[in-house]
């Protein structure tokens, strides 16, 4: 058995149960009764998985530098609220042929608009940015996350800027776990594939990958808009966990979390990625007390990290997808 | 007719203060080919530096007449903030000058964010007020036109400090060692050009510039606190985009521009259909627009890529 079957095979036992135990996030298999705390940071493991993976096919594999994450998610957040909360009744309506599993067809496929939704919105930012390298491409990247976080907090029918509550929190464990073993799944693919070659071409030598006929401006597009797609996911995901969201929730510091996320890991290592996430996230609540001192020392992690071991943390981690190592 | 005189007057004011923010963006980038994503925070540490200043110096300042004490409060957080420009150079970015340019920008955005918390800790999360430096009274002009004194003193001041730069820049022996060094780094090195001494100078001169910007920031809204600098700071770096990245006639008309376009937005909201709440999003909009029309900004001169 190769890890890929595992890894689908974990993936179909995961949405298995999440499909089970859908509507009672207490209920967690594969733990049991586990208590109320660690379920959610189990969960919010899983959403920042999901982020910093699709971040890592722009960042890491392409590397193109973006930092608009954020604004991807809110897209996604908002995108699956509106039909869950904002149009509830109308769109249960319309799937009452589904009994009574109208409210997870229309969770399911809230997921589905934000992901879709985030993707389009992904394209319309990729595209015009798409003349720019490095540090302006930060900054556009940024500037349209902005763009989209000012766009939602002037738009009445989102709840602008007092935020959207009532989300029904429908994310559970296992939906959250296998969005993000899925989302693993496809990049890990997806940069392995014969065409995902293109990507690291991308990365490594924009110039020489273009005169060896690489469609370089067709491989960003693609991975801003793969990338896009999954930070919708985690968005909406996140929506029906927290049940309540603001704009403010989604700004430029959200990005740079993720980002960080992503350095610490290893930039183009999805299994350091994702260690890197999950890692994060816990140490983030265990270092809650210490709330002021948290950024202080990331901080210093960062630019010390940059002059020591531009690799990442967990650089080179990697291996165990077949063909992919950390950043060569 | 009046009215938009009005809005030109606050316009230029705050356009000044980007014009400031901006030049600090293009030095560096003229002689590093770098952003200076931590440029926007050393422009909130001169603020606070000129709180703190102005505070401890009131005592011994009470007979000063008022335009010499905002002076050396000015002159002060400017000489902070160039020291602190030079340092964050040396131990963060020095180290880095041969990397790939990425791993450069993630430790200024890692500088960036640690001026911030680091700002939080030291100076405390809530919105401090500013003491006014000058006692602000509002001029009347020509057909009831009405402008605080600040403003046009802000006006005033940034044109000499333009001037100054200018003169630096163009007339100094550093000023020229610098121009060769955005010119061509190789070249000037062998030329006997002091790279680290003239690096140094310049960060030092846009933290500076920035630290001014900052003190009339905050002697016009009145409010400090120690995010203050990532707004003010982006929409600097739209400013010296739009006016050309390394032109510093570029990115004095950027700033201005930028200020001027932002203020009549908000202004003429009702006219334009535009909420005033997309005041925010009119600098990036402006972004976009340019980098999609002409990417190499007003003053700036193309450069194609070489392998």
């Amino acid at each position: 058995m190769g890890p890929r079957f595992l890894l689908l095979l974990s993936i179909a036992a995961v949405s298995l149960v999440s499909f089970l135990f859908t509507g009672h996030p207490q209920a967690s298999w594969p733990l049991g009764q586990m208590d109320d705390y660690l379920l959610n940071i189990l969960i919010l493991a899983g959403i920042n998985v999901i982020l910093a993976v699709s971040l890592n096919i722009v960042n890491g594999h392409t590397g193109q530098f973006s930092l608009g994450h954020a604004g991807f998610m809110a897209v996604g957040a908002y995108g699956s609220a509106t039909l869950t909360q904002i149009n509830s009744k109308a769109c249960l309506a319309s799937l009452a042929f589904l009994g009574n599993a109208a409210p997870l067809g229309l969770f399911v496929l809230s997921l589905l608009a934000g992901g879709v939704l985030a993707a389009l919105a992904g394209l319309a930012v990729g595209l015009p940015s798409l003349r720019l390298k490095g540090d302006y491409l930060a900054i556009v990247t940024l500037g349209f996350g902005e763009i989209i976080r000012v766009m939602i907090q002037n738009t009445e029918a989102l709840g602008g800027a007092r935020g959207l509550a009532g989300i029904p929190s429908q994310t559970s464990l296992g939906w959250t776990w296998g969005v993000s073993l899925l989302s693993i799944y496809c990049v890990g693919s997806l940069v392995n594939s014969t065409y995902g070659r293109g990507f690291l071409a991308v990365r490594d030598d924009e110039i020489a990958a273009e005169a060896m006929g690489v469609n370089t401006t067709r491989y960003k597009v693609t991975a801003f808009v793969v990338g896009a797609f999954f930070a919708g996911l985690a968005g909406a995901l996140y929506a029906h966990f927290i049940g309540y969201i603001t704009p403010e929730g989604f700004s430029f510091l959200k990005s740079v979390d993720v980002v960080v996320m992503v350095i610490l890991g290893g930039m183009g290592s999805t299994a350091g990625v994702t260690v890197a996430a999950i890692a994060l996230t816990f140490l983030n609540e265990a270092l809650r007390e210490a709330e002021q001192y948290r950024m202080v020392a990331f901080a210093l992690l960062l630019i010390i990290l940059m002059i020591t071991r531009p690799q990442g943390l967990l650089g080179g981690l990697g291996r165990w997808l077949p063909g992919k190592g950390g950043k060569s | 007719m009046n009215e938009f005189l009005q809005q030109l007057i606050n316009g230029l004011s705050l356009g000044a203060v980007y014009a400031l923010i901006a030049l600090g963006y293009t030095m560096v980038y003229g002689v590093l080919r770098f952003i200076n994503f931590a440029h926007g925070d050393v422009f909130m540490v001169g603020a606070f530096s000129g709180m703190y200043f102005g505070r401890w110096l009131k005592p011994f300042a009470a007979a000063w007449p008022e335009w010499l004490f905002a002076s050396v409060v000015l002159l002060g957080s400017m000489l902070f903030c160039a020291v602190l420009g030079i340092v964050i150079e040396r131990l963060a970015y020095k180290p880095l000058r041969e990397r790939p340019r990425l791993t450069v920008l993630i430790t200024a955005i890692g500088v960036s964010l640690l001026l911030e918390y680091a700002g939080q800790l030291v100076f405390g999360a809530a919105p401090r007020g500013f003491p006014s430096l000058i006692t602000s009274t509002s001029i009347s002009g020509l057909g009831g036109l009405q402008a605080s004194n600040i403003q046009l003193i802000v006006l005033v001041v940034t044109s000499l400090l333009l001037l100054g730069l200018h003169l630096i820049v163009m007339r100094s022996r550093l000023g020229l060692a610098m121009r060769a060094l955005s010119l061509n780094p190789t070249a000037a090195r062998l030329m006997g050009v002091n790279t680290n001494v003239v690096i140094s100078f310049t960060f030092g001169l846009g933290s500076a510039l920035a630290a001014a910007g900052a003190v009339f920031y905050a002697s016009l809204y009145q409010a400090i606190d120690p995010f203050m600098g990532v707004l003010p700071g982006m929409k600097a770096f739209v400013a010296a985009v739009l006016g050309g990245v390394g032109s510093l006639p570029g990115a004095m008309v950027g700033g201005l521009i930028l200020g001027v376009v932002e203020t009549l937005v908000v202004g003429y909201s009702k006219l334009l259909g535009i909420p005033p709440g997309y005041r925010d999003a009119v600098a990036f909009v402006i972004l976009i627009l340019i980098l999609l029309f002409k990417p190499s900004g007003l003053f700036g001169k193309t450069q194609r890529e070489k392998v």
